[in-house]
């Protein structure tokens, strides 16, 4: 088994992956990215559609365009990539020589140390099983699709249930189709785009059935991709049933009235298929067996104010973190965590940080801690629909900064920065608290 | 193969990539020495003439595999009649382990299943326990053939290597009335000839159980109870039978059968008018050996579906009990369980329902939420978050006991019905019983010298150290490329599945794991299909989810 080194070491190379890796390279420090798929790129190799890049390019392009230009930027530089490279674990480095500093370093809260502290096992067919030291870990794997044991659809289990993105890459990549007669559950953006997609190679999409009173997906998204096609959008509605035995012939919808089933008023769709697009989790079984804490409310691990996690040395950026609606957002967040693991490794401290918690209306906050000395760049998601809201930033109950918002919907991310100027005053124990109000 | 994996349009990279294809092995190495010297100054000495990034991009994994085609025993291909001593009707666990049993005398034998694969019925969807013997009286058959059955796996574990572990059971009473029905499972079990039945207080229950409800008031210990997984336990019990000569046909549904009085033997013919002959018939045709009975003119029966639905929980839930833990039971079943399988994960259920047909195994958000209601009495830390599947499997209902007896209206049938609860502990005893009542019925039986009963070990790269796994890379690339992340299944094993004969997706399923973790195959269905085709050469529309009209794909671009 051979050991390699890096200073710093990125596990997974998507759009999140590869902003950081770049970032820290560009700050001096050998790091590898460690990517199981044969490609970089990750899921955007996939999203076909155009739509992605009017942030960070200011201009449209699709989900493969946008990933080129950050791999010919890692091709250029001097990253180390491991294609076709799965991580199985992460654990301490628990060589003699390095294990001892590792208590006295936590306490400082810095990394002063030489020696790595990480190790990764990983497995490729042309290498075999290898081990990765490392001094900084960042944490970049994306996400997952929910299924349908996570919503617990009853019925038979036929062939012809997949989810959303399983059918974009059948279609996308690999040039199947897997299905004609199509119905999808859940209104996220994949079933949207997969609701056009499916539409263009010819196929009837029966029917969109979302189980809450507001769509899930972007408002862009409803228009082009359902509106556009004349495909019909069941809200506040659930699928109660799927029927088939081999293949699914079926499934019973049920309309909801204040959240209960109005069972009398369940009708049936025939269809050869079913998607499901009912919501994203941060994939982070790697980083739960390391021992990162989660955060139970975006399902990504707890950062501080660089994106690290509880355990010293392991960031954590993109939709590892917390699912993000653009990728924009993503490449944003992962530049600033590869800043942040360039200074970590060079052994520079964050004096003062405060928690940050979400308030009234608002379902998470990313980073769960501020830096008291700089901008902190803020991403928080709402759990209401409304108009004319007041985002309310309040310092131990102290109204320190107020954004009006014409519009908040949970399907679209709030993003703000709050800096050194705004956060003046906070004492010990203080928190600053995020709150969605209606507009005073 | 094509560079499938890159969407079109975007050959610049791609071209990149596989452009260095030829360099694999150079990057490798570079790779391994730029790990060492990172940015050091040896780095900047030696420079790099290929750019300074390292690429592994491995294509097919850079092996060109030999085609091995699955054991001839399985589907021979048949001209006219075969005629076989004995043919056993359904390969469940029943099935299989008779199969085994009679593969070690000098006989012909043949198993016919109607489904795609094996053990797709009764005994894909069950619990999956080795009971401690406790449950029923000893004036049933079932009682004595469980606890024949329990003493039997430590042996057909180490011959077979299928994932078996004697974990033990935990009755656990929650109100102090309910201790009178665990003192009766106790001499029940006692008088069965369970060994190492156990009466437990409050405290020694939670020492043996620490998950369990604190309400518990005491209960009863069977540390000879067990889990397995009843899938891998039938596919190894039919390679094992394979190996051994026995012939398997799969796809072939029993549509008639006459007996010949002059040769004294059954014709069998299936639904493509395929036949066989068999000087004996054993019908395990589990749910459907009513339908099997009858078509034999043998008596008539009815087999009644009863369904249990289940709760798979993921490896990571924190509130994985060590040993499996029942209810105290009612009149109707063994109550709902929770229990920690043998792969890691939890199984919550199963109810105990009328099923509307043989067919429906549909699950029911009634009854969903009784059994995690259920669960969580036992087991509180149980959590909605971590469930991953449901699902549902049937019994075959025929009255209180099995029913292993040769017809008394038709000659030379053996029924193997009714095997619900414990038919899995039983079926090793079950397989004994009917070699022994065939051997009454005129079946002479001589052992084979060369008789062989043990499987090849089969690693798993989930169960392997790091250096096991990586000397297995070194031999065989494509150990190192992981199809499954959820459950660490990888090409070789996705592979060894479909030479062993399993190529539909849940057969490929059932035998690594593949699809069957917490993403439930969003990720790996893709590879999966693509490996099937390329080391079968079947068509895309060939490829089902569990054989029949069941397919995965309608069409391609």
């Amino acid at each position: 088994m051979k050991d390699l080194y890096y200073d710093a070491v990125v596990i997974g190379g998507g759009a999140a992956g590869m902003a950081a890796a770049l970032e820290i390279e560009r700050g001096g420090h050998g790091v590898a990215i460690v990517e199981r798929e044969d490609f970089l790129g990750g899921i955007l190799m996939q999203c076909i559609h155009a739509g992605f890049g009017l942030k960070v390019f200011k201009e449209e392009l699709t989900g493969p365009e946008f990933a080129e230009r950050f791999i010919e930027a890692v091709l250029q530089s001097s990253i180390a990539v491991y294609l076709g490279t799965t991580v199985t674990k992460l654990v301490p480095w628990t060589a003699t020589n390095g294990g001892g500093d590792l208590g006295r370093e936590q306490e400082k809260g810095v990394s002063t140390s030489p020696f790595p502290r990480w190790e990764l096992f990983c497995v490729s067919p042309e290498v075999g099983v290898f081990r990765i030291l490392t001094r900084a870990v960042v944490l970049a794997m994306g996400c997952r699709e929910r299924n349908r044991g996570n919503i617990r659809i009853p019925g038979s289990r036929p062939a012809g249930i997949y989810t959303a993105g399983l059918a974009q890459r059948l279609v996308n990549i690999e040039g199947y189709i897997p299905g004609r007669n199509i119905v999808i559950i859940g209104s996220g953006d994949i079933g949207l785009i997969m609701a056009r997609r499916m539409s263009w190679i010819g196929c009837t999409v029966q029917a969109v059935v979302e189980i809450m009173p507001y769509p899930s997906g972007l408002t862009r998204n409803i228009v082009q991709c359902l509106d556009d096609f004349g495909i019909p959008l069941y809200l506040s509605s659930q699928v109660t049933n799927i029927f088939g035995n081999h293949r699914v012939e079926g499934v019973e919808v049920t309309p909801m009235e204040r959240g209960v089933l109005i069972r009398e008023k369940a009708f049936r769709l025939s269809c050869d298929t079913v998607l499901l697009s009912v919501g994203l989790v941060p994939e982070n079984e790697l980083s739960r067996t390391a021992g990162v804490e989660l955060h139970p409310s975006t399902g990504g691990p707890v950062v501080d104010s660089r994106l690290m996690t509880n355990l010293p040395g392991i960031f954590a950026c993109g939709n590892v973190l917390h699912v993000h609606d653009l990728v924009d957002w993503v490449t944003e967040e992962a530049s600033f965590c590869g800043k942040q693991v360039t200074q970590w490794l060079a052994g520079k401290m964050v004096l003062r940080q405060v928690p940050c918690r979400a308030g009234a209306n608002v379902r998470s906050v990313t980073p769960n801690k501020l830096n008291v000395e700089e901008d902190n760049p803020l991403y928080l998601r709402s759990m209401i629909v409304a108009n004319e809201t007041d985002l309310e930033i309040r310092l131990d109950n102290r109204v320190i900064k107020r954004i009006q918002k014409s519009h908040v919907q949970p399907s679209e991310m709030i993003t703000l920065s709050l800096g050194k100027k705004e956060l003046e005053g906070v004492r010990e124990d203080s928190v600053v608290e995020l709150a969605l109000l209606p507009h005073q | 193969m094509a560079p499938l994996s890159l969407p079109p349009g975007k050959k610049t990279v791609a071209q990149k990539l596989l452009g260095r294809l030829n360099f694999t092995r150079v990057w490798c190495f570079r790779g391994i020495l730029k790990g060492f010297i990172g940015k050091g100054l040896l780095g900047k000495i030696l420079g790099n003439p290929l750019g300074p990034n390292t690429s592994f991009y491995v294509e097919n994994n850079g092996v060109d595999r030999m085609v091995k085609t699955p054991s001839p025993c399985l589907n021979p291909s048949a001209q006219g009649t075969p005629s076989y001593d004995v043919v056993i009707i359904g390969c469940g666990v029943s099935g299989a382990n008779i199969a085994r049993r009679l593969s070690a005398y000098r006989l012909r034998v043949a198993v016919v299943e109607k489904a795609a694969d094996v053990s797709f019925g009764t005994s894909k969807a069950n619990s999956g326990i080795i009971h401690g013997g406790f449950h029923h009286p000893k004036k049933y058959l079932k009682s004595r053939l469980e606890i024949q059955g329990n003493w039997m796996f430590d042996r057909l574990h180490q011959e077979l290597g299928f994932p078996f572990k004697r974990c033990g059971i935990i009755v656990a009473a929650l109100h102090e009335d309910e201790m009178k029905a665990v003192e009766h499972l106790y001499w029940q079990g006692r008088e069965n000839g369970a060994l190492g039945l156990e009466l437990c207080s409050r405290e020694r229950l939670l020492s043996l159980e620490p998950q369990l409800s604190p309400e518990v008031v005491g209960g009863l210990y069977a540390p000879a109870g067990g889990i397995i997984e009843p899938y891998r336990f039938v596919f190894a019990l039919v390679e094992s039978a394979l190996t051994n000569g026995v012939h398997l046909y799969t796809n072939w549904k029993v549509v008639d059968a006459h007996w010949n009085t002059e040769k004294k033997e059954w014709r069998l013919v299936n639904q493509e008018g395929g036949s066989l002959s068999a000087r004996f018939v054993v019908n395990a045709a589990g749910l459907y050996a009513d339908e099997v009975s009858r078509l034999f003119g043998a008596e008539e029966y009815i087999i009644t579906p009863r369904k249990g639905e289940y709760f798979l929980l993921d490896r990571l839930t924190p509130v994985r009990p060590e040993r499996v833990v029942f209810p105290v039971p009612s009149a109707l079943s063994k109550g709902m369980l929770v229990i920690p399988t043998v792969e890691g994960t939890v199984l919550v259920g199963p109810t105990a329902d009328p099923a509307l047909s043989k067919e429906d195994v549909a699950t029911t958000a009634e009854h969903l939420d009784i059994i995690l209601e259920a669960g969580k009495r036992l087991v509180p830390g149980l959590n909605r978050n971590d469930v991953i599947t449901t699902f549902a499997g049937l019994r075959p209902v025929l009255g209180e006991d099995f029913y292993i007896e040769p017809s008394t209206k038709v000659p030379s049938l053996i029924h193997v019905a009714g095997i619900q609860s414990p038919g899995l502990t039983a079926s090793p005893a079950i397989g004994e019983y009917v070699k022994d009542l065939l051997k009454a019925a005129g079946l002479e039986l001589t052992e084979k010298p060369d008789w062989n009963p043990c499987l090849p070990p089969r690693p798993q790269a989930r169960n392997l150290s790091p250096y096991e796994w990586d000397d297995l890379v070194q031999n065989d690339p494509a150990w190192g490329h992981l199809v499954c992340r959820c459950e660490t299944v990888t090409e070789a094993e996705i592979v060894e599945a479909i030479r062993q004969g399993h190529t539909t997706l849940d057969g490929i399923k059932y035998f690594t794991r593949a699809q069957m973790g917490r993403c439930q195959g969003a990720f790996c269905t893709y590879k999966i299909i693509k490996i099937l085709m390329r080391e079968t050469g079947m068509s895309y529309e060939e490829i089902t989810k569990h054989g029949e009209t069941s397919q995965i794909l309608r069409g391609a671009l």
